[in-house]
């Protein structure tokens, strides 16, 4: 087994150039990649070595990035888009919603969309705003489209190509917090499929279902409960729509306690469905009720106090004495 | 915006017009040829408008009016160029070969597409104002780097013209120099709002802004709109890029059948419109030029009427589809939110005892 330690900004670039080098229908579009290598030089070195037809620099028009992608699409290119951050993905929101989640559809499957929409998302990086939005409920909401999110550099690195190859369209939400810690890279063996949630740490009092930025949270609260003799297990969604229910509803089986983590706010939001849906499957073995820690109800604050914004350690150990104590 | 702006070649009485860059190419059976799409793709939309009248279609857009500049920009298409409409361009679609049953599919309700965009190479319509425009110009980015000699060809309206995705397509198209023919059918009304409030030029003008060519046609000279876009299609397949085509035409019917146009435009204008007809100034030229006879030209009306009658045929057998086909073609691959919904209502229908 080939494993080299990365960043997962590094997995990133690798398996998109992977996937490049796999399939010459793949191109990649989007602003500032080619000689810049994107903002946060996920693109680094691509343009320089597949060439400018491959790897795009757009024009600064998202609906355009988007639109032209679909386009693409139709003549059996598979872009993957890159949308420099989440809060710039709104005007494509059109393209998105009304064309790549709906065409396969209206065509009665003759048309393919085979895309991939990387969107940077959430924050914890100290960005001025519109720079660390949660946008992925807009399009978990929307059939047709399928969101994914990475949260380590291995699953960055096979969740990309994993995506590529897909047929369906594919959200592809990369928690830039995240983008320069390193870990462990497996280059010769996908950890699992594109759509399956990983159990990360096992435990038997409360299942914590995080995504994204959020699962290192979960496991460093993990940690610290069971210093405190509650025994946490940490799933890591990874794919957002669908989720993979089969393995969440076996652990909040097991464990009759579930708190769910994520920096989206909580109207609406992925953490209220699977609070809605778990609840429903899992009723009879619940032993107090599934609980969201979230943001807030409100703007994504100026990002010197978005520590208070963003679920902490602390905040989710709130939620796990409070599910703990339901009992007595 | 006066007329004499624009590209014009055969005049509303029939008489051929010299122009300093356009002349007709075309034949005396090529010109009927024209007259025959014309006739038709009129007729079957009047039997469309009264099946909608009668209750058997949702809605229908007629195209009256416009049947120049649907005929002439689709005739100019050649078999590998694909073309990507808005929703009025039922001239286009009988060009490219969809049936007059397949068009009315989406207006039936039966469909929310209508038929196999591959095999007609023509998208299916597109209803979100000026979406397919971009779609266009990434279909020609991909043509480009195929290598291929084809060029891609888009429809959208006065209307769509003040579309954000319009004006990015154009971006694109002028940046990447992509083998892209846009016409812009100006049929002087978007629903209820006049050209004038989309645009304070001429909207061809708006090209030389992008960096491309523009030119403006009257739209209801076929043979005008078959050369000026068979030109520009040659150019944007030899690299030459985009070109925009401004049809300058009139829509004679209502937006929709659930348009009333008596309550904004005066029967004036809709008058002046009226002699300068598409189809009449064909059919003078037939006669007076080409000594074509009318018993010549009625076959072509006794063939519409067959069209009509079939499509009236074809519409009243178009039943329900099958509910469940709605979990259809979701996804290119497995859901289980698909699955789960297909089964739930499987099993709900069948409890209903239906």
């Amino acid at each position: 087994m080939a494993t080299t330690t990365m960043t997962m900004a590094r997995a990133l670039n690798e398996g998109l150039r992977r996937a490049m080098e796999a399939n010459t229908k793949v191109l990649l579009m989007g602003e500032d990649i080619g000689k810049l290598g994107g903002v946060f030089r996920i693109t680094d070195g691509l343009q320089k070595d597949f060439g400018e037809d491959r790897v795009i620099d757009a024009p600064l028009a998202e609906s355009a990035i988007v639109g032209t992608a679909v386009g693409l699409a139709i003549r059996g290119y598979r872009t993957v888009v890159e949308i420099q951050f989440d809060g710039f993905v709104y005007p494509a929101f059109d393209q998105i919603v009304s064309q790549v989640a709906k065409l396969h559809k209206r065509t009665d499957g003759v048309y393919t969309m085979g895309l991939v929409i990387r969107l940077p998302f959430q924050g914890g990086i100290g960005a001025i705003e519109h720079h660390s939005e949660s946008p992925e409920a807009y399009f978990a909401h929307t059939a047709g489209l399928r969101v994914v999110s990475c949260a380590t550099p291995n699953d960055a690195y096979w969740m990309i190509q994993q995506a590529i190859e897909h047929d369906d369209p594919i959200i592809f939400c990369e928690p830039k917090s995240r983008y320069w810690e390193k870990g462990e890279v497996d280059l010769d063996e996908p950890p699992r499929g594109l759509f399956d949630a990983v159990v990360c740490r096992e435990g038997r009092d409360v299942t914590m279902i995080a995504y994204g930025s959020m699962v290192k949270i979960a496991l460093r609260a993990a940690e610290a409960a069971e210093a405190e003799g509650v025994s946490i297990e940490v799933i890591d969604a990874r794919s957002l729509a669908p989720f993979d229910l089969d393995v969440m509803i076996a652990s909040v089986t097991k464990t009759g306690r579930l708190v769910i983590v994520q920096e989206a706010p909580p109207t609406a939001s992925l953490g209220s469905e699977l609070a809605a849906e778990l609840s429903e499957q899992c009723f009879y073995s619940l032993r107090a009720p599934a609980l969201r820690v979230s943001a807030y109800q409100v703007p994504y604050p100026p990002s010197r106090i978005e520590e208070y914004y963003r679920p902490s350690v602390d905040r989710v150990l709130d939620a796990v004495d409070r599910v703990m104590e339901w009992e007595s | 915006m006066e007329d004499n702006e624009f590209v014009q070649i055969l005049t509303p009485e029939g008489q051929r017009a010299a122009h300093p860059e356009y002349e007709s190419s075309l034949g005396r059976d090529e010109v009927f040829g024209l007259y025959r799409d014309m006739v038709i793709v009129r007729r079957l939309c009047n039997e469309a408008t009264s099946l909608q009248r009668q209750g058997q279609l949702a809605l229908w857009a007629p195209l009256q009016g416009q049947e120049a500049a649907q005929i002439g920009a689709g005739r100019a298409l050649q078999a590998a160029d694909f073309a990507f409409p808005s929703y009025r361009e039922h001239g286009v679609a009988w060009c490219r070969g969809v049936t007059p049953k397949e068009m009315l599919r989406i207006f039936r309700a039966v469909s929310t597409g209508g038929w196999d965009p591959q095999t007609y190479r023509y998208s299916v319509p597109t209803v979100v104002l000026g979406d397919q425009v971009l779609h266009a110009v990434g279909y020609a980015m991909g043509v480009q780097r195929d290598g291929a000699h084809e060029a891609v060809m888009t429809f959208f309206g006065d209307g769509a013209s003040s579309q954000g995705d319009v004006m990015e397509a154009f971006v694109w198209a002028a940046s990447f120099n992509a083998p892209v023919v846009f016409i812009l059918q100006n049929n002087q009304w978007a629903i209820s709002e006049p050209a004038s409030l989309q645009t304070r030029i001429p909207l061809y003008h708006r090209a030389q802004g992008f960096g491309f060519p523009g030119v403006r046609v009257d739209g209801n000279d076929v043979l005008a709109m078959y050369e000026v876009t068979r030109r520009a299609l040659d150019l944007a397949r030899d690299g030459g890029g985009p070109t925009l085509i401004e049809a300058y035409t009139y829509r004679m019917g209502a937006h929709t059948t659930s348009d009333d146009p008596t309550r904004y435009r005066v029967d004036a204008e809709v008058e002046i419109w009226k002699h300068r007809d598409p189809v009449e100034r064909v059919k003078a030229l037939l006669t007076h030029e080409y000594r074509m006879k009318r018993a010549a030209l009625d076959t072509v009306t006794e063939e519409a009427e067959a069209v009509a009658h079939q499509l009236r045929e074809d519409v009243l057998a178009m039943d329900s589809p099958d509910p469940l086909t709605m979990f259809d073609h979701v996804y290119a691959t497995p859901h289980p939110l698909v699955e789960r919904g297909r089964r739930e209502m499987a099993e709900f229908v069948a409890s209903q005892g239906r």
